[in-house]
């Protein structure tokens, strides 16, 4: 079974895609038959993925060797693609989490989405993102990562815009994937000049080829590649500047946002630049580039998500701030803390997220935590659930989030990278605040009136039961007295750390601080007299805050000076010179010297006649100049 | 005394000068029975230049001669249908003076 279930991950990723197939063919017109198959389809993926995994974890030897088999795509002279399977640790683990986590917010998207006139085609973009999204995870080449990275960006777009009703969402999807497109641009040349440089997109030659670059290129290409390389996660995984699209993204229904937009797509830019360590690991100025990226979004997003009041828009901000913690381990050169962080935050934010699902449900879309209060009493499920998300994102033992958070604080550490350290531990203790903050205004405190909470169904509450428990215990696999993920998922040579007990505490310390004030600021005095008071105090920086410091003002000032700017050049070149004078000249010039020469058609017969005789003289006289025998005869034999 | 010989050169001016004027009524005259008649001059001219040349040229032979009534003939029927058209035209524009016949124009 489990040997089957290695040899045929295959499967994984396609049995998503014939679920895709089969409901958008087959199934459409009956919604519980499409969820059913929406869901038996990645169920039963997880169950192979779980068969793989086992198989992977069990066996030392495929953290030195990837289990790798491929099929060939397309060759000709000079280039061929193969597309293929790579097990390792670490896809394995990807693998299974991804399978895992979408299973369960499929199971409550059945309960989230009832009554909407198009839940069968919800299921079959859920489906093939699914499929998509497995296909980057397994992938052998980076070809087919590329195509699997486009299938996700698409099927993100499909659905944040799912409500066609709504300008918002439209707004929200073009804006998605505008965003990731500009950065797919930096990726695709970066992959390009890879395929020149090296010869090939297949992840293991790669790894070998890089490891001796001097033979194929100079430092200085490789950076730039590497730079180029690194665009691509700076779109999709919404590090700064490309962030923007990640909180519109919220428009889209909440199942999304738990999936796509918190644990599996935006990690895809982590992965990828996962996947290529090898290649970062030998361009010390890309690691710095990426460790910078990563450290400067997690304390950016964070600050604007303490004045953020839509509940989801917290949670986008949040996760834009754990991926740049992911981002940061991975430019300290710490493959392990990044994987295991985004193996933590995947429980925990898409718990948080169907936890938010679950509110709105219940408040009919009311998304604004400020009008809201009081709901643990009603929905103690989904309070308690959340609850567990919380602590674990604060990072407080023995929940999920304080051991792949403390790995991460560790890197920075131990790398002498103290800057950083003291921005990933400023944004600890603000991520505490912020998401105590919310979990404050909105599950404790006083019940507004006009709010009519009830628990969710079973289908959305079991979910988020089982994910609580991924939050709770999933980080128990990575403590430093049982450092199982260190030895399974590294990069280099597994590294054993002590526990350094003093950054432990400071981050419990850091995280305690953060909920004490949350809770004197939101909890405790239930006027929220003090929060008020120190908006006011510091006005500018919470209005600078609020409105996300502006940066989709820029890029929209930028956006219309320049590039409707230009267009409005090009307009004007194609109405005066194209038109004017290229097109409408070209026709004047027939007009024109045809009015000029129908005034030699008088109609007079002498005119006519006039020309013939002129034509003849011409002809004479031309002949006489140049032809000898014209010009003898003409003359008579003179000369 | 200067003997003044009739040779080539000299009948071969006269047509010259003939077809000359007779091509200069051609292309200036208003009247459309004028133009006719300058048509007959010229080819009247063209006659003196076959004669001429048979005479000098090939005085045994004549096929000038046969030439220029050819010429002749052609010249009487053609004149008989140019006067013809000359009369369609008059119906009807009531006039024959060519500066008003123009409907060919654009």
């Amino acid at each position: 079974m489990v040997e089957f279930a290695m040899h045929n991950a295959w499967l994984v990723p396609l049995l998503p895609a014939l679920a895709f197939v089969i409901i958008i063919f087959l199934t459409k017109p009956w919604q519980k038959l499409s969820a059913l198959v929406c869901v038996a389809g990645m169920v039963a993926s997880c169950v192979i993925a779980a068969l793989a995994a086992y198989g992977v974890f069990t066996n030392h030897e495929f953290t030195e060797k990837p289990l790798v088999y491929a099929v060939r795509w397309f060759s000709m002279p000079g280039l061929s693609i193969d597309v293929g399977v790579q097990l390792d640790p670490v896809s394995a683990m990807m693998m299974f989490m991804v399978t895992f986590v979408a299973s369960m917010i499929f199971i409550y998207a059945t309960g989230y989405m009832k009554g909407d006139p198009g839940y069968s085609v919800f299921f079959s973009y859920l489906s093939l993102f699914g499929a998509s999204m497995l296909l980057l995870v397994i992938s052998s080449n980076l070809l087919e990562m590329f195509v699997a990275w486009e299938l996700v960006g698409l099927c993100s777009y499909l659905l944040i815009g799912f409500y066609t009703h709504k300008i918002s969402a439209r707004e929200a999807a073009k804006k998605a994937f505008i965003t990731c497109r500009v950065a797919d641009f930096g990726l695709l040349l970066g992959l390009l000049s890879l395929q020149i440089v090296f010869g090939t997109l297949n992840l293991t030659e790669l790894a070998e080829k890089v490891s001796h670059f001097e033979q194929y290129t100079t430092m200085g290409i490789l950076t730039l590649i590497t730079v180029l390389v690194f665009l691509g996660p700076i779109g999709k995984s919404g590090q700064f500047p490309l962030h923007v699209w990640l909180p519109d993204a919220m428009e889209g229904p909440t199942p999304v946002s738990a999936l796509i937009h918190a644990a599996t797509m935006v990690v895809a830019g982590v992965y990828l630049v996962g996947r290529t360590m090898f290649l970062f690991h030998e361009v010390p100025s890309a690691m710095e580039l990426v460790a910078i990226t990563g450290g400067f979004t997690a304390l950016f997003a964070a600050s604007i998500a303490i004045t953020q009041r839509e509940i989801k828009r917290i949670l986008a901000y949040s996760t834009v701030s754990q991926i740049g913690y992911m981002m940061l381990a991975l430019g300290l050169g710490s493959l392990t803390a990044s994987m295991f962080h985004l193996w933590t935050h995947a429980f925990f934010k898409a718990l948080m997220f169907l936890g938010a699902g679950s509110v709105l449900h219940a408040l009919h879309h009311k998304a604004d935590v400020w009008e809201m209060g009081g709901l643990l009493k009603k929905m103690p499920i989904t309070g308690y659930t959340f609850m567990v998300g919380c602590l674990a994102i604060a990072g407080i033992p023995p929940f999920a989030g304080f051991w792949s958070k403390d790995e991460i604080l560790l890197a920075a550490f131990d790398t002498g990278h103290y800057v950083l350290f003291t921005m990933a531990a400023l944004t600890a203790f603000m991520t505490a605040f912020y998401m105590w903050r919310l979990f404050f205004l909105a599950f404790m405190g006083e019940e507004k009136p006009e709010n009519h909470p009830h628990e969710s169904p079973w289908n959305m509450t079991l979910p988020l039961v089982v994910l609580a428990v991924g939050a709770a215990a999933g980080g128990l696999m990575g403590t430093p007295w049982a450092p199982l993920w260190q030895e399974w998922i590294f990069f280099g040579e597994a590294h054993h750390v002590e526990p350094n007990y003093l950054i432990m505490l400071g981050s419990v310390v850091l995280a305690g601080a953060g909920i004490y004030l949350a809770y004197t600021l939101y909890c405790a005095d239930q006027t929220k007299a003090k929060a008020h008071a120190l908006a006011e105090k510091y006005k500018f920086f919470w209005t600078v805050s609020y409105n996300k410091y502006y940066i989709d003002e820029v890029y929209l000032w930028f956006n219309h000076t320049f590039v409707d700017g230009a267009a409005k050049l090009f307009y004007l070149f194609d109405i005066y010179v194209v038109d004017g004078i290229i097109v409408n000249g070209l026709a004047a010039i027939t007009r024109l010297s045809g009015e000029g020469m129908r005034v030699s058609q008088t109609g007079r017969l002498q005119n006519y006649a006039l020309v013939f005789f002129l034509g003849v003289l011409a002809v004479a006289v031309i002949l006489a100049f140049t032809d000898p025998s014209t010009a003898a005869s003409l003359t008579g034999g003179a000369k | 005394m200067l003997t003044l010989t009739v040779s080539l050169h000299h009948y071969l001016i006269l047509a010259a000068a003939l077809f000359g004027i007779g091509l200069f009524g051609v292309l200036t005259k208003r009247n459309a029975v004028a133009v006719l008649i300058c048509i007959e001059l010229m080819l009247n001219a063209i006659n003196i230049n076959l004669l001429a040349f048979n005479k000098f040229m090939t005085p045994n032979d004549f096929i000038g001669q046969i030439f220029a009534i050819f010429v002749i003939t052609v010249a009487a029927a053609e004149v008989g249908v140019g006067l013809a058209i000359i009369i369609a035209i008059y119906r009807n524009k009531l006039s024959v003076n060519l500066d008003e016949i123009d409907w060919l124009k654009w």
